[in-house]
């Protein structure tokens, strides 16, 4: 296998918290190849956003840092990068599209401003340049009249279409990955599928690698050609989207994926979210004790779960489980 | 148009408050006792009821109150606010010579307090240990605690008595010659001390609201956008952030428009600054009603134009401001 354009390696981000420092997430690794889509799944407060966050450089000020492990981006690492350096990158190379496109555009600018200052900034577009470059961005993203739409302010257009102006700005610079979390959760049902088959056709023409996080499975088998299963700050299960799917090595997987019904089918208008596993999930406190996290609600559970973290698990066909009990699953 | 419409309508309603502020406070003074032929009276050592009458009469105080108040009002609108007793001289007149100097103190402290306040607010959110953020504690402080009198006269006695540094009273001296700038460099530092005095309050005001605005816009989701998209610190604190802090912080200038009007009437008093203030004084003591009459149509009148101002300003920032969305 060739350098792959991401790299994670025992990534581990401490948050500072009332209780005191918590790992949030706990001895992460992953790698992202060009061109690849990558999913990560797991329910609320798992860390799926401070790991993306973490990879922008963008941890929550004075709150959230790396403590250790290394983000290795084309041979370069984040982790060492300055601020200055990051700068460059985020927004150019690598850009990222969040859960709430509601208030994630500024509302006293025109969105023709706040797609063009991408351009102006990375690519040093004049003022003219970068406004027509503005409107065939969102022309791409399919909001009709974009001659006249690109004068609007945030509060004139829609939900969706608000998404349509960030997935826009997001790929300006056309970067070589695109992170977007949970990019259709406050999404209305119809929008949502439209939006996902945007970013994953405009994906497709400017080969950028995508890290989509969300909380539905339709879309991740859809869409994504390996998976990341997260749990409390771990990862659960990685592997092949489909053989994932199909045969799960983790009791977490399982449960999710039992959760929703004709999971291969394909999009489908009806998008069921995930439902809850019986139990509940630990406290950020107990994030870092070396013990299967999931043992609590597992059915599988003995001793051993409850006295060490599992280690990973390997399966000849890339899938890897991090169970004690992998093989029985 | 969609901008120019409202502010039309605004326009009107301004009208409409300024005459009903012109009834307010024309029945207001009427119901208070003593009048200037009580003044004139005094001031030529008492007179009989009848002097005091024939005096009425020649300045049409025996008319019943809705035909003074009607006359009042004609006249006004034909830009004619009456005749002061007291200075023998057109009000309209009177207040047009001392405006200026009350605009320049108010409209200049209004601006030092924004400009200031706004920087401090900005530093002090982007670093809560840090300097700026223990200046708007102490400011806060002060600003609440510290009459403005008071605050003037501790800066008379410190930076013109002790250290003279600045004049200690008036607009001009007189001795000062040479061309435009030599004078304007003179009333710049006559205006020094009133003008600190006066923002103080304000500062205080403007630069806590200010830093709560920028903390709240801080952690928004643009911000984050703004981030996300590698803009420099200042682009996104200065670009991203102020312009929706702002807000709150222009409402609020707006909203205090009549209190650094009313300050400016304390402050002209304390450093002998002679605008409205000192004429209102004067005037209220000599129970000179037209020109009591005339000064407060025009500090109304000056409050409205800060508000419309405000609104104007308020729609350039925020284009949700007035829009149906
Ligand atoms: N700014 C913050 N300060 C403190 N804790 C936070 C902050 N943001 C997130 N967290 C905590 O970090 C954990 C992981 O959050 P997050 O990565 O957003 O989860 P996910 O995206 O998987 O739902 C959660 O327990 C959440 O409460
Ligand atoms: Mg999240």
């Amino acid at each position: 296998m060739t350098v792959p354009l991401l790299k994670v390696e025992n990534l581990r981000i401490e948050l500072a918290t009332r209780d005191g420092v918590a790992p949030v997430i706990d001895d992460l690794s992953l790698e992202l190849g060009v061109g690849e889509t990558l999913s990560f799944v797991g329910e609320s407060g798992c860390g799926k956003s401070m790991t993306a966050l973490a990879i922008m450089g963008l941890l929550p000020e004075k709150v959230g840092r790396i403590a250790s492990g290394h983000i290795w981006f084309n041979g370069e690492d984040l982790t060492k990068a300055d601020d200055a350096r990051l700068r460059q990158i985020r927004g150019n190379e690598i850009s990222m599209i969040f859960q709430e496109p509601m208030t994630s555009l500024n509302p006293v600018y025109t969105i023709g401003e706040q797609i063009s200052e991408v351009l102006r900034r990375h690519k040093g577009l004049s003022q003219r340049q970068a406004h027509a470059k503005a409107i065939e961005l969102l022309d791409a993203v399919r909001i009709p009249n974009p001659q006249a739409r690109v004068d609007d302010y945030p509060h004139q257009m829609s939900g969706g279409q608000r998404q349509r102006v960030m997935i826009a700005i997001a790929l300006a610079c056309e970067p070589k990955i695109l992170i977007a979390d949970e990019p259709t959760t406050a999404l209305d049902v119809t929008v949502q599928a439209q939006i996902f088959d945007l970013l994953r056709d405009l994906g497709q023409q400017t080969g950028t690698a995508t890290i989509l996080i969300t909380h539905d499975m339709g879309a991740v088998a859809e869409m994504a050609e390996r998976m990341i299963v997260m749990y409390a700050g771990r990862k659960a299960e990685e592997g092949p989207v489909d053989q994932v799917i199909d045969s799960p090595r983790h009791p977490y997987t399982k449960g999710l994926i039992s959760c929703v019904p004709h999971l291969l089918d394909t999009l489908t208008d009806e998008r069921p979210e995930l439902t809850e596993i019986g139990g509940i999930v630990p406290s950020l406190r107990d994030f870092g004790k070396n013990e299967c996290l999931f043992a609590s609600r597992c059915t599988i559970a003995d001793e051993k779960c409850r006295a060490n973290r599992p280690p990973e698990a390997e399966f000849d066909n890339q899938q890897r489980s991090a169970c004690w009990h992998a093989g029985q699953v | 148009m969609k901008f120019l419409f409202p502010i039309a309508q605004r326009i009107f309603y301004a009208i409409a408050l300024l005459i009903a502020v012109l009834v307010l406070n024309f029945s207001m003074l009427h119901l208070a006792p003593g009048d200037i032929a009580d003044t004139i009276a005094q001031a030529s050592g008492g007179a009989d009821a009848e002097v005091i009458e024939q005096i009425r009469k020649d300045y049409g105080l025996d008319q019943p109150f809705y035909i003074q108040l009607l006359k009042y009002i004609g006249n006004v609108l034909a830009f004619d606010l009456g005749h002061s007793f007291f200075y023998n001289q057109p009000v309209t007149d009177l207040i047009l010579e001392k405006l200026p100097a009350t605009l320049l103190l108010v409209i200049t402290a209004q601006i030092l307090a924004l400009i200031v306040g706004v920087l401090l607010g900005v530093f002090s959110a982007r670093n809560p240990n840090g300097l700026a953020s223990y200046v708007v504690t102490f400011l806060a402080l002060f600003g609440y605690a510290a009459p403005v009198f008071w605050t003037g006269i501790l800066l008379l006695i410190a930076f013109s008595l002790k250290i003279p540094l600045f004049p200690v009273a008036g607009m001009i001296d007189v001795t000062v010659e040479g061309g435009f700038f030599a004078r304007a460099a003179d009333i710049a530092l006559h205006l020094v001390l009133p003008v600190i005095t006066l923002a103080s309050i304000f500062l205080a005001l403007y630069s806590r609201l200010c830093r709560a605005s920028m903390l709240e816009v801080l952690g928004s989701d643009y911000v984050r956008t703004a981030k996300a998209k590698g803009l420099a610190e200042r682009e996104v604190v200065f670009k991203h952030a102020l312009k929706n802090a702002l807000s709150p912080v222009v409402t609020l200038a707006g909203l205090q428009f009549s209190a650094v009007v009313s300050g400016a009437v304390l402050v002209e008093t304390v450093f002998s600054w002679p605008g409205l203030g000192t004429l209102a004084l004067q005037s209220i003591i000599a129970r000179d009603t037209p020109t009591i009459l005339g000064i407060l149509f025009f500090s109304a009148f000056v409050v409205i134009v800060g508000n419309l101002l405000t609104d104007l300003v308020l729609r350039l920032i925020d284009p949700r401001v007035g829009s149906k969305a």
